[in-house]
């Protein structure tokens, strides 16, 4: 048992490498569309840490809307557009180096924060099936609930009016 | 309190939302859409006075929506901004007609989002809010979409809207790992109980040393909401937003969502983070100083009505924050004073825009010459708009500097005081620019300028209530000590 666990704990940090990994190469490579292929695999990533932490729901909507729809959209509109796949299209400024350190800077003191405080974890697992998660929506969630409904349903009428090509 | 007693309290918004679906039918059939734009303006009306006379004791649908005096003031200021926004944008004739329906139902479901903004106060219903009005907003920068300029604001607006949303729920994210909760109000006492309770209890039960990744996720929070309110070093999106924006929906940008972000702001500051009030008061001074000082500066080198407008909204935002950095009751009244003022006379202003706008077709300050000649009213009542942005009395600009000078005054901060001086001086100097190219420089064409009924009335609605709050000083300030009534102010 001790083995398998241990393996678990091998393979987790492994998808985590392998996540930071192919978000890199999201927005270091120079062809938008193999970027876009990257972009899926690190979604489908974050599913697998899902499944990993038992929200077995999350993870299948996780793959379902981001890995199958929203990915297949990307790639579409990559597609579609005629100069935007063209790998001579710089994917970066002058203001990179900068940015970097900045950035680096940031994260050392964001991870020594992380470091020093002690999260509240639970032993126990709490899990969530799908039942649940549609009574609590229709519970104690509903307001929020509603006005998401609300937004989409904007958010439709907006996408209607911005994509339909007459005056 | 549980979902079905809540729904007396909200007929105002369930109201609205009817009226959303029916204009959105009704759209079919209407070949006058400026129909359409009078009944929203209507029902607007009706569904400001069908608010519940008295307030609930708890949270309604399970504390996600907090009705209270606070909130109903901000509710107030929404309707009022989307009620004008309609009224001016009925003579705004560059919003394509086939599209106007729709333009409509936008602005109502604005109002309706931006009401649910003023009373969230967990972070989820704060994180939904901020994102829907966002979304929303994009979609009414870029309704011009034939027009280059208008579709690139949009698209401006989107990149930097979705960035500074990551932020916002990055920082979110961190504190509801470091306190487990997403109720302001307890974050709030976990700090509290976590400074008296000793170390060593604390670190058996978990939550010691919570305080660092607490303080790290409030300021990923005040940038994410930072963002929406244009504050310094935050605010390179709305110069360019603001001008490429129809007009209606610039002069609705630069007031309710950056009210409603401030309304936020303030729950945040005050309901989570009570005892880091020395961390953030003093973080506010340097970021409020900063915001007015940029925004005027630049504002001072623009030839563009609309970027110098949006450039002294910028600054504006500045000197509402001022009444955040000095905490206490005196300041959040300021703010409130200020927000009202604020309202009145921005909206004023560009809606005057509005109207030289549809006459001669730019918004180039040259092409103000000689206004006064060619339509002496209207050149009139822009300098009093102008004026009273410049906080002269007896205007309500005035009463709001005087309220946040006085605050930043009796909190002992010297350099935000005399920060507010010297930028009210900076700020009249181009505001004067504006009325000098209108009374002294010669006109080139003398024919005159004539405006429609609607934004005739939404221009006086404003100018009347620019005296009102500056003449009569105490009807505000009893609104705003009302509303500010349950709020807790340590």
């Amino acid at each position: 048992m001790e083995i398998f666990n241990s393996l678990a704990t091998v393979s987790f940090y492994g998808v985590l490498v392998g996540i930071l990994a192919v978000a890199i190469l999201t927005v270091t490579t120079r062809n938008l569309f193999h970027a876009a292929i990257f972009l899926a695999f690190t979604l489908l990533g974050v599913a697998v840490v899902y499944f990993f932490l038992q929200a077995e729901f999350l993870a299948g909507v996780q793959i379902l809307i981001y890995v199958g729809a929203i990915m297949t959209l990307v790639i579409f509109a990559i597609m579609l557009t005629s100069k935007i796949g063209d790998p001579n299209v710089p994917q970066s400024n002058r203001q990179r180096y900068p940015a970097l350190i900045l950035i680096l800077a940031f994260a050392v003191f964001l991870i020594s924060t992380i470091l020093k405080t002690s999260w509240n974890t639970t032993e126990t697992l709490q899990t969530t099936d799908a039942i649940r998660l549609g009574k609590a929506l229709m519970g104690e969630f509903v307001f929020p609930f509603e006005v998401v409904s609300l937004v989409l349903l904007i958010a439709l009428i907006g996408a209607i009016v911005v994509a339909r090509s007459d005056q | 309190m549980n979902a079905v007693d809540s729904l007396f309290f909200i007929r105002s918004e369930i109201f609205l939302a009817a009226v959303i679906f029916v204009v959105l039918i009704l759209d079919f059939f209407i070949q006058q859409k400026r129909w359409l734009g009078w009944l929203s303006v209507l029902s607007i009306l009706i569904a400001f006075f069908l608010s519940p006379s008295f307030y609930p004791d708890s949270g309604l649908f399970f504390n996600y929506y907090t009705l209270d005096p606070f909130g109903f003031f901000f509710k107030t200021i929404a309707y009022l901004t989307i009620g004008l926004t309609l009224l001016a944008s009925l003579a705004y004739e560059k919003i394509p007609q086939k599209q106007a329906g729709e333009f409509y139902v936008l602005l109502l479901t604005m109002a309706l989002l931006l009401t649910f903004m003023g009373g969230a106060t967990n972070l989820l219903m704060i994180f939904l809010t901020i994102e829907s009005v966002s979304l929303t907003s994009y979609l009414l920068t870029g309704f011009q979409k034939f027009d280059k300029r208008s579709s690139e604001a949009s698209l401006k607006y989107v990149l930097f809207g979705a960035v500074s949303s990551a932020v916002m729920l990055f920082g979110m994210s961190l504190l509801f790992g470091a306190s487990g909760t997403i109720e302001l109000s307890q974050i709030g006492e976990l700090l509290k109980s976590s400074a008296s309770i000793p170390q060593n209890v604390l670190t058996q039960t978990g939550g010691a040393n919570t305080h660092g990744m607490i303080l790290m996720g409030m300021l990923f929070l005040m940038a994410g909401i930072g963002f929406k309110i244009s504050m310094v070093p935050f605010h390179m999106w709305a110069p360019d937003v603001y001008q490429g924006a129809p007009t209606p929906v610039t002069a609705f940008l630069t007031v309710a969502p950056k009210a409603l972000g401030v309304a936020v702001m303030a729950r945040v500051l005050f309901f989570a983070f009570p005892d880091l009030v020395h961390k953030w008061a003093f973080l506010m001074t340097w970021i409020s100083i900063a915001t007015m000082t940029i925004g005027n500066v630049i504002a001072i080198s623009q030839s563009d009505i609309k970027r110098l407008l949006a450039y002294s909204s910028i600054a504006q935002a500045g000197y509402i924050l001022a009444g955040l950095a000095t905490p206490g009751e005196l300041g959040l009244q300021a703010t409130l004073i200020y927000i009202a003022a604020y309202l009145l006379t921005n909206l004023g202003a560009f809606f005057t825009v509005i109207a030289i706008e549809r006459n001669l077709e730019s918004n180039e300050l040259e092409a103000y010459n000689g206004l006064s000649v060619r339509n002496p009213l209207l050149a009139l009542v822009l300098t009093i708009f102008l004026l009273s942005l410049a906080g002269i009395p007896p205007l309500a600009g005035f009463i709001g500097k005087i309220y946040i000078f006085s605050s930043a005054i009796k909190a002992h901060s010297i350099p935000l005081a005399l920060s507010i001086a010297l930028n009210s001086a900076v700020a009249a100097y181009y505001y004067f620019n504006v009325v000098k190219a209108m009374y002294l420089a010669p006109p080139k064409v003398k024919e005159p300028l004539t405006n429609p009924f609607p934004i005739k009335l939404a221009i006086g609605t404003m100018l009347f209530g620019t005296f009102l709050i500056g003449l009569w000083p105490s009807l505000i300030i009893q609104a705003v000590v009302k509303s500010l009534a349950n709020f807790p102010i340590f």
